[in-house]
Formats: C-alpha cells, structure tokens, sequence
C-alpha cells in the first residue's frame, strides 16, 4: 500500500471504501458519501482525544543522544514513553540505532525539561516510566516548546501539532493522532447531525503505531487510558433501542468501548481508567457495530482489529482491491467503512 | 451554565478586567487556565486564586501567536479538563496615543486584528469542535463599545472589536444548533490600564472597577442559557437586580 505522504487538501474528496460484512461486498466511495452510508439514529462514537506533541529529543545519560516518545500518562502522573537511538523520523524505526541503555534513576535531559527514569519494562529495555522535573502548567508549557509530533519515515516534512489533531480535539492524551477522525470536516458532521444521525465522545490515549524493536511491537498496543462518560453510554443505549448502528471512529474508540464493556460484564456503562483489551480475530464485539477507520497494511495491529467486525476472507479481498486501486494509507491515508448494512 | 467543576480558559488574565472576571469564574466553581504575555503578573493572579482555595493555572502566551494557541489549548485542556467555557479577553490596543486612521500604520493594523480577532478566531477553532462534539460550550468575546459607535482615534481597535462581534454571531449561527453558544459583551468604561492608555485625562474615580463589572459577567455566564445565541450584550445592562 502505498502511504500518504503529507494531509490533503480535499478531506472530504478523499477515498472511502464501504465494506459491508452482512453482504460480503465492497464498493468505492468519497468521505463526502457517509451522509448515504449512515442512517438516521445511528451512532458515531470519536475519540476526542488531542494529539500530544510527544516527541523529545534529548540527551541519555551520559550525553548520547536520545529520542524519547511519550506513549501517555500514567495515573502516578509518570509518563510512558519508548525509546530510540540517534537519529529522528527520517530514519525508519526499524533502522534507528539502539538507544542508550537506561536503568531506573538514569536521567534524561531535553531542551528545558529533564525526566528520571522510574522503570524499565520487562518488555523491552526502550519500555520505560518517565518522570518528569515538574508538574502542572510548568510542566505542559514546557512539553509544548519542547515537544514535536510523532511521525515516521514516509511523511514529507516536518509535521506541525495543527497537522495532527482530529477536528474535535479536546484533552491531549494520544501519543498519535486518532487519524479515524481527521477528514471528518465539520461540514460534514454538521450536515450527519442535521440528517439525525448522532455523536458521542470517548477519550481514548491512542498509543504509538510502532517503533521499530520487533519485541515492542509484538506487544502493541499497550494499556491505554480511556474515558467514557456517561452521556455515551446512554447514546449508545438509544441508539441501540432505536435500532441504529454503533459505529466507532477508530480503532482507539473501538478499544475504548469495548474495553470498557469488558471491565463491566457486557455493559457499556460511563468509565474510565486504563484497558487492557486486545480485539482481533474471534472477539465478538459487545458495543461496537462497524468502524471507520483508515486503510491499514494487512499485517499492521490495526487490520488484526478489523477480524472482529468481518470475515477474514472479505477482508482479504477488500484489502487487495484497495491495493490495486490506489488507496493510500497511514494517517494521511484513505479510509474504510466496515459496517453491516 | 453551571460552573462548578468545568474548564475555562481566559485570555488577558494578567489583569484589569481578565484577573478579575477569573477570580468570579472559579468563585463560582470553574477549573480555570490563565492566559497572558506577561508571565509574572500572571503567576501572581494565579497564586492569589490558589491561595482563596480555587484552581487555576498560569500559561504565559501571546494569543497572536499560531504556534501558542495549540499550546494554550492543549495545556489548559490537560490541566483543567475539557474546555466548557472560552473567554476571550486579550486585546490591544494598537500604539498609544490613539491616532485617526490616516495616520496608523498597516503593520499596526495586522497587529491589533492579529491580537483581538485573528487569535481568538484561531483559538476557537481549535477549542470549539470539541464543544461541539459534547453538545455544549460557551465563547464569550470582550467587545466594546467601540464596536458600534464611529470614535475616531479608536479606527484600528473599533473595527476589530466590530469583526470580534460578527465572527462572533456568524460562529453561532453555524454552531448554534450543536449547542454551542457564543456571546459579545461591552464591559462598559473601566478603571484599568488600557482605559488609562486611551484616555489619560479621564478621571479614574468616576470609572467603576473591573472587578464590579467581572461580577455582572460572571453572572451574565451562568445565566447564558437564558440569552439568544450571537447576541451582544452590555454588562452594565446585568447588575444584580435583574
């Protein structure tokens, strides 16, 4: 698949591939086609979460150069975060050299912050928790100027945090952007909302997509925070009584639901805190109907989700039609609209 | 709008009428993130909240600034929640002496439209999609008398407090319907600062204090359900009798 390099201009003139699991078909569409995809009283679940400006470059502790990519905040008010050698996102992450090694205590500097390192993952020595030198409004004024967005190898330029963010970002909890999210112009929101077609929110801290050290990868994604409120659980209960579809922005509001009906037995009730939950092939959904998400790779974490929601051979299909017709990938990318008709 | 336990986010906090209407803001139960240029002003105002028992956080920025406003949002979203409640209340100016149209400078003019329209447009932008997404939100922009009456002198400052009114009612005509309602309000003459660069021969005494008018403001907020969308309004308008 071939990656789209930097965002488009005609968000709403981008690609959408309708893939109906009930039919087992597929057909190509615009995201300016979803009004005719969507019914009235169905439900779209986003991720409201903004996009952290989560990489930082820095010194190791004995003055090697490091990168270090914030994966989210953990409720100690620590940081997760990956680590990677010399270099920047020009380099792809599997070519990134090794970073210093680190133990607990090792200290970390950036252009104005400095973090100790609280703990190494068993996982892989780049895993750590970081904590930072300060706190509150310092601390996330700091992170700011400091701070750059995660990209990788295939972007064309330097990507600025206004490149990153979905239309409705709120809190910045996603070490990447929930990229779902990021055609949906709010003329078209606005005209799914005037056809009668629902929204509620969840906050859900999308994590990193990859990074490069096949044992980290292996284990993505990672617990993420989550937050779903209230008025979401009842939207989706009304949605639900009257018929219409849940239909999850995302793979990170997809984890966020079901991730959250699974700490409460099949429900989907108002929560938070972090998930653990991973979906792919034979997980049956509680929540969720059908998503839209973009065109991922066949072998990346997020097409694994996509088992859940369609049958692999439908899937198999639909993914060698996009590759023969030119859909793009990655954040920038096309998209796909999984959903029983 | 009930403020108990919402974020709000002020522009021009450092003082006058902004340090003010924050204290009101979080005496009525808000999580407020301050914004101004000047970094020790703000710090102060922030300390005096916190000392009272209230939440509040100091982001020095300039509201001008494109790359600031991503910052103000994100940090102000991370350390007081989801942003119910945008006041934008920064503005310049433009140079002082004030001086008829003729004779200000262009660069002047981007200026003064860069700090009291271009910034809270930008800001908005970025803040109020998610009001959006969650139903509700308020955007209240300081506007001024200058908005609609012709002073001359007040060319640069006039004209960018009449387009803060339209971006302002065009913004609830489009957001209107998701809930999300924006509001113009003229704080009347004050006794601060900028009054006294305008007008420096003004008799200070006869001026009411901003922390009276930040009073009706804040009143005017949490009664905001009961005004029309877009609407301009004068604060000396909603005194407590109302």
């Amino acid at each position: 698949m071939i990656p789209a390099r930097w965002p488009r201009e005609n968000a709403l003139g981008e690609r959408l591939l309708a893939i109906d699991p009930r039919a087992r078909s597929f057909r190509d569409a615009r995201i300016a086609d979803l009004p005719a995809l969507l019914r009235p009283a169905d439900l779209l679940v986003l991720n409201d979460a903004a996009t952290l400006p989560a990489s930082l470059a820095g010194r190791g502790p004995r003055g090697e150069p490091v990168e270090v990519r914030l994966l989210g905040e953990l409720s100690s008010g620590a940081f997760r975060a990956a680590l990677f050698g010399a270099g920047d996102w020009r380099t792809r992450t599997e070519d990134r050299p090794a970073p210093p090694a680190v133990e607990a205590g090792a200290r970390l500097t950036f252009a104005e912050l400095s973090a100790t390192v609280e703990q190494v993952s068993p996982l892989s020595p780049r895993l750590v928790e970081l904590r930072f030198d300060r706190g509150g409004a310092a601390f996330w004024s700091a992170l700011y100027r400091a701070g750059r967005p995660v990209q990788y190898s295939y972007t064309a330029a330097p990507l600025e945090l206004w490149n990153v963010q979905v239309p409705y970002a709120s809190r910045p909890w996603a070490a990447e952007m929930p990229s779902a999210g990021r055609p949906l112009r709010w003329e078209l929101l606005l005209e799914l909302r005037a056809r009668g077609v629902k929204f509620a929110r969840v906050t859900h801290a999308a994590g990193l997509s990859a990074t490069g050290d096949p044992a980290l990868d292996a284990a993505l994604p990672l617990p993420e925070r989550f937050e779903v409120p209230a008025a979401t659980a009842a939207a989706a209960a009304v949605a639900r009584a009257a018929g219409g579809r849940i239909v999850a922005v995302g793979t990170s509001a997809a984890r966020a639901l079901e991730g959250a009906a699974a700490q409460h037995g099949g429900v989907l009730v108002e929560s938070g805190g972090e998930t653990d939950l991973l979906i792919g092939p034979g997980y049956r959904p509680c929540v969720v109907d059908g998503l839209l998400t973009g065109t991922h790779e066949p072998t990346a974490n997020h097409f694994a989700l996509l088992h859940a929601f369609a049958p692999a051979e439908l899937l198999a299909r639909a993914s060698a039609h996009a590759e023969r017709s030119g859909y793009l990938s990655h954040e920038f990318g096309d998209s796909w609209l999984v959903l029983p008709g | 709008m009930d403020l108990r336990g919402k974020g709000a986010l002020v522009t021009g906090a450092s003082k006058g009428l902004g340090a003010a209407l924050a204290e009101e803001l979080v005496r009525s139960g808000a999580r407020v993130a301050l914004v101004a240029r000047g970094a020790d002003d703000l710090a102060r105002v922030a300390a005096r909240i916190r000392a009272s028992g209230g939440e509040a956080h100091a982001l020095p920025a300039d509201v001008a600034d494109k790359r600031a406003a991503h910052a103000i949002a994100g940090a102000a979203a991370a350390l007081v929640g989801p942003i119910d409640l945008l006041v934008h209340n920064a503005s310049t100016l433009g140079p002082v002496p004030l001086r008829p149209l003729l004779d200000t400078d262009c660069e002047d003019l981007d200026r003064v439209l860069g700090v009291n329209l271009v910034g809270p447009f930008r800001l908005t932008k970025i803040v109020a999609g998610a009001m959006a997404l969650r139903g509700s939100g308020l955007v209240v922009h300081v506007s001024s008398d200058a908005a609609v009456a012709a002073y001359p002198r007040w060319g640069a400052y006039g004209v960018s407090k009449a387009a803060l009114d339209h971006l302002g009612r065009i913004f609830a005509a489009e957001l209107g319907a998701a809930g999300v309602r924006f509001l113009s309000v003229d704080p009347g003459e004050m006794d601060t600062e900028m009054h006294a660069a305008a007008m420096p021969d003004a008799d200070r005494a006869v001026l009411p204090r901003p922390e009276v008018v930040a009073r009706r403001i804040a009143r005017m907020i949490r009664e905001s359900e009961r005004i029309e969308g877009g609407a301009r309004l004068e604060a000396n308008a909603w005194t407590e009798q109302r």
